[in-house]
C-alpha cells in the first residue's frame, strides 16, 4: 500500500499581497488627510435628527459659548480676496506674508484693527487667546462688512472662472455659496439672533445651523 | 552584501571558491513593514471622516409694516426661557382686558422629552401627520412618483382651511424666546417640528405680554 505523502507545508506565508494593500491604504490615507487647523475656540454644537451634510463652499459664522461671534470663509482664495477688499475698507494694508498666513488660518474672532497681531501670532499662542469677537453691533458692523465682501469675492471669483471654463469650451459646475452658523449650544440664543439678523441684513434668508448627529433614536 | 547573483562565475564545480560569495537576493523588508502598519494605524485613527451635519433654516425678511399683525389660523406658540423651561399655548394670544372680551391666554409648561413635546406636536398636527403617513404608503407601493410625494406632503403642510368640509389648516409653529433661552433648545425645538412634519414654523420676537406671563409661571 502506497503511503499517502503529505505535502509538505510551507511555514512563511506569502505576504506581498497584504503588505501591497497596506501600503495602498497608506498612501490613500495620507492624500485624503486634511491638516485641521486649530479652532479659536471649541464650540459644542446641539444634537439633531438632520442628516444633511455641511455644504463645501461655505462662509461659516461660528457664536462662542459667551456669545462672541467668528467669522470664517472655506474657499482659501475667497479669503485671501476678502481680506484684501476689508483692508481697503478700514484703510489697513496687509503685507502679502500677512494675507498667506490669513489664508491658511480658519475662523478668527477679532476687530480688524487687532487682525494683524492675531494673524502673527504663533499656533501655540492663538490656543491660548481669548478671541474679543468680531464686533457686530450697529455702530461698528464689521461681521456685516466681512460677509457682504466675502459673498461679492465669492461670486467674482465663480464668474472669473466660469468665463474660464467657457473660453477653453468646457462646463464649469458652479457649487453656490452657502452660509453656516455654528453655535455652541449653551449659548443664550440672543447672540445667535444677532448674526442671524446681520445675514438677514445682507439679504441673505437661507441659511444652514450646524448640528451634530443624534445617536440613538429613541423618539421615532 | 545584496547583490545579484548573475550565475556569470558560477558553475566552475561544487567546488569553486566563489560559491561562498553567494548571498541572498532578497532583502528583509519586515521593518519596511513595520513602518508601513505604524502609519497606516497612525492615518486610521487620525482621519476624520465625519463632516458636520446641518439642519437648513428659512428666515423670513423683515416684513415692511409691523402693525399688520398676521392673522393665524391654526397655531401653536412656544415660549422658551432659562433652565430649559418651555411653555406654550394655543392660537392666539389674548392680554387680560382685551377688547374682544375673550378669557386671557393661559400658559401650560411642557418639555423637551419624547413624551412632552414629541407627543404634543404629533397630536396637534394630527391631519397632517395621517395624510402624509398615506402618501408616503402610496409612495412606497408605487402609485405616485417621488416628485408628486414631495410636492403633494408640502402642500399638505401648508393645506388652507376649509371650515366646511372640516379641514383644518396646516399647523404653525410660533418659536419665542426670552432673553435667557439658550441655542440648544431652540435647535431641539425645530428638530422637533421637523420630525413632525410641521411645514410652518417662524422664530419670533417675544411679546412683553407673553415674558411676564413666563416670568410669573417660571418663578
Amino acid at each position: 500500500m502506497p503511503k499517502i505523502k503529505m505535502p509538505k507545508g510551507n511555514p512563511s506565508l506569502d505576504m506581498t499581497p497584504m503588505v501591497d494593500l497596506a501600503f495602498l491604504l497608506v498612501t490613500f490615507f495620507m492624500l485624503t488627510a486634511s491638516v485641521r487647523m486649530t479652532e479659536p475656540v471649541i464650540v459644542d454644537t446641539p444634537d439633531s435628527h438632520s442628516d444633511k451634510l455641511l455644504p463645501e463652499n461655505v462662509i461659516m459664522l461660528t457664536v462662542d459659548k459667551r456669545g462672541k461671534a467668528y467669522f470664517n470663509i472655506s474657499n482659501v482664495e475667497v479669503r485671501t480676496k476678502t481680506l484684501e477688499r476689508m483692508g481697503k475698507q478700514y484703510n489697513m494694508t496687509f503685507t502679502p506674508a500677512e494675507i498667506k498666513a490669513f489664508g491658511k488660518m480658519t475662523s478668527f474672532g477679532v476687530p480688524m484693527n487687532q487682525l494683524k497681531k492675531f494673524i502673527a501670532l504663533s499656533e501655540k499662542e492663538k490656543e491660548k487667546f481669548v478671541s474679543p469677537g468680531v464686533p457686530l453691533d450697529s455702530l461698528d458692523n464689521q461681521l456685516s462688512y466681512w460677509i457682504r465682501f466675502g459673498h461679492i469675492q465669492e461670486r467674482t471669483l465663480a464668474k472669473e472662472a466660469q468665463e474660464k471654463a467657457k473660453s477653453v469650451g468646457r462646463t464649469f459646475k458652479d457649487t453656490p455659496l452657502r452660509f453656516a452658523i455654528k453655535a455652541d449650544g449653551q449659548s443664550n440664543f440672543l447672540n445667535v439672533k444677532d448674526v442671524i439678523k446681520v445675514l438677514t441684513d445682507n439679504d441673505i434668508y437661507v441659511f444652514n445651523l450646524i448640528t451634530n448627529l443624534e445617536k440613538g433614536d429613541e423618539k421615532k | 552584501m545584496a547583490e545579484v547573483n548573475t550565475g556569470d562565475g558560477g558553475g566552475h564545480g561544487k567546488h569553486d571558491k566563489k560559491r561562498a560569495k553567494k548571498s541572498s537576493t532578497r532583502i528583509d523588508m519586515t521593518p519596511m513593514v513595520d513602518l508601513a502598519f505604524l502609519l497606516l494605524t497612525f492615518f486610521v485613527l487620525t482621519s476624520t471622516f465625519s463632516k458636520s451635519k446641518v439642519m437648513e433654516i428659512p428666515f423670513p425678511k423683515d416684513p415692511k409694516d409691523l402693525k399688520v399683525q398676521q392673522k393665524v389660523n391654526n397655531a401653536i406658540t412656544f415660549l422658551m426661557t432659562k433652565d430649559n423651561k418651555i411653555y406654550y399655548y394655543n392660537g392666539e394670544f389674548y392680554p387680560k382686558n382685551n377688547k374682544d372680551g375673550k378669557p386671557p391666554t393661559t400658559i401650560t409648561a411642557t418639555d423637551f422629552s419624547g413624551k412632552g413635546l414629541h407627543e404634543l406636536l404629533l397630536d396637534r398636527n394630527k391631519p397632517t401627520v395621517d395624510a402624509i403617513k398615506k402618501l408616503e404608503e402610496r409612495y412606497k407601493n408605487k402609485e405616485i412618483a417621488d416628485t408628486t410625494y414631495r410636492r403633494l406632503a408640502i402642500a399638505e403642510q401648508g393645506r388652507k382651511a376649509v371650515p366646511e368640509k372640516g379641514i383644518v389648516a396646516g399647523l404653525t409653529v410660533l418659536i419665542k424666546t426670552d432673553d435667557k433661552a439658550v441655542y440648544k433648545n431652540v435647535v431641539d425645538l425645530i428638530d422637533e417640528v421637523k420630525i413632525c412634519n410641521i411645514g410652518i414654523y417662524a422664530i419670533v420676537d417675544m411679546m412683553p405680554s407673553e415674558k411676564e406671563l413666563i416670568d410669573a409661571a417660571s418663578n
